[in-house]
């Protein structure tokens, strides 16, 4: 798709998506949305980008090579918190009996290992519909 | 002879399931078993346990973070899939 009036809108938009995706991800234990809802927005965007600059630009910005890493990354990341809390506590994923520091109620940096892992889900959930989307554009 | 034996089967499984629908709990049934303590313990102590404010997230990535490790390993899983059986075409096509 050529188009200047879609690649114009596209470039002024899409960092306001990217900041909605983030900031959904991060207060994802304190707002409705989460980890799911914000890698969705984060990939999204990432596939407007696509669509209207094509999938070659996109690719010189975050190539194959990056979302496998970044999706790959995410589930050990979840998997190693599990193992921070068998190691101190003797419990798979356990949050305040591991220790993890719970914070001030109401604020950003508060519920322990639960943000954490909402940012391992966000990133995950953001590069699998990148790489699923590229896949399977490119098969034409 | 052995697919009027399969249709019998299945007609009576079919009675069997059909006939246990009328057990099922109405909709919004205050005595359904879906209505236990556990709803009660998650509103009463999540700010205890976990210190956030946000229930629905202490439910799905402390009480059942197992769950939610599943669920992240199923995309892993799709994933893999698509890039073993499309992956490969792209690359034939390349070289």
């Amino acid at each position: 798709m050529d188009d200047l009036i879609v690649k114009t809108v596209t470039k002024l938009i899409i960092p306001f998506i990217q900041l909605y995706g983030i900031f959904v991800i991060l207060h994802g234990h304190l707002s409705p949305g989460g980890g799911f809802a914000g890698g969705a927005i984060i990939g999204a965007s990432f596939i407007l980008l696509t669509l209207a600059f094509g999938i070659e630009y996109t690719k010189s910005i975050l190539s194959a090579k990056v979302t496998e890493r970044v999706e790959i990354g995410g589930v050990i990341w979840y998997i190693f918190i599990g193992l921070i809390g068998i190691a101190i506590s003797g419990v798979f994923l356990g949050n305040r009996v591991a220790g993890f520091p719970m914070g001030t109620f109401g604020s950003v940096i508060s519920g322990g290992m639960i943000s954490l892992i909402t940012i391992g889900i966000g990133l995950k959930v953001a590069s699998t519909m990148i790489s699923l989307f590229h896949h399977i554009i490119e098969e034409d | 002879m052995k697919n009027y034996l399969i249709l019998i089967t299945l007609t009576l499984l079919l009675i069997v399931l059909v006939s246990s629908l009328n057990e099922m709990p109405v909709m919004g049934d205050i005595a359904s078993p879906a209505y236990n303590e556990v709803a009660e313990y998650y509103i009463n102590n999540t700010q205890e346990d976990t210190n956030i404010t946000n229930i629905i997230s202490a439910i799905i990535t402390d009480y059942r973070a197992f769950d939610t490790l599943g669920e992240t390993t199923v995309l892993f899983t799709s994933i893999t899939a698509v890039v073993s059986v499309l992956g490969f075409s792209i690359k034939d096509k390349k070289e």
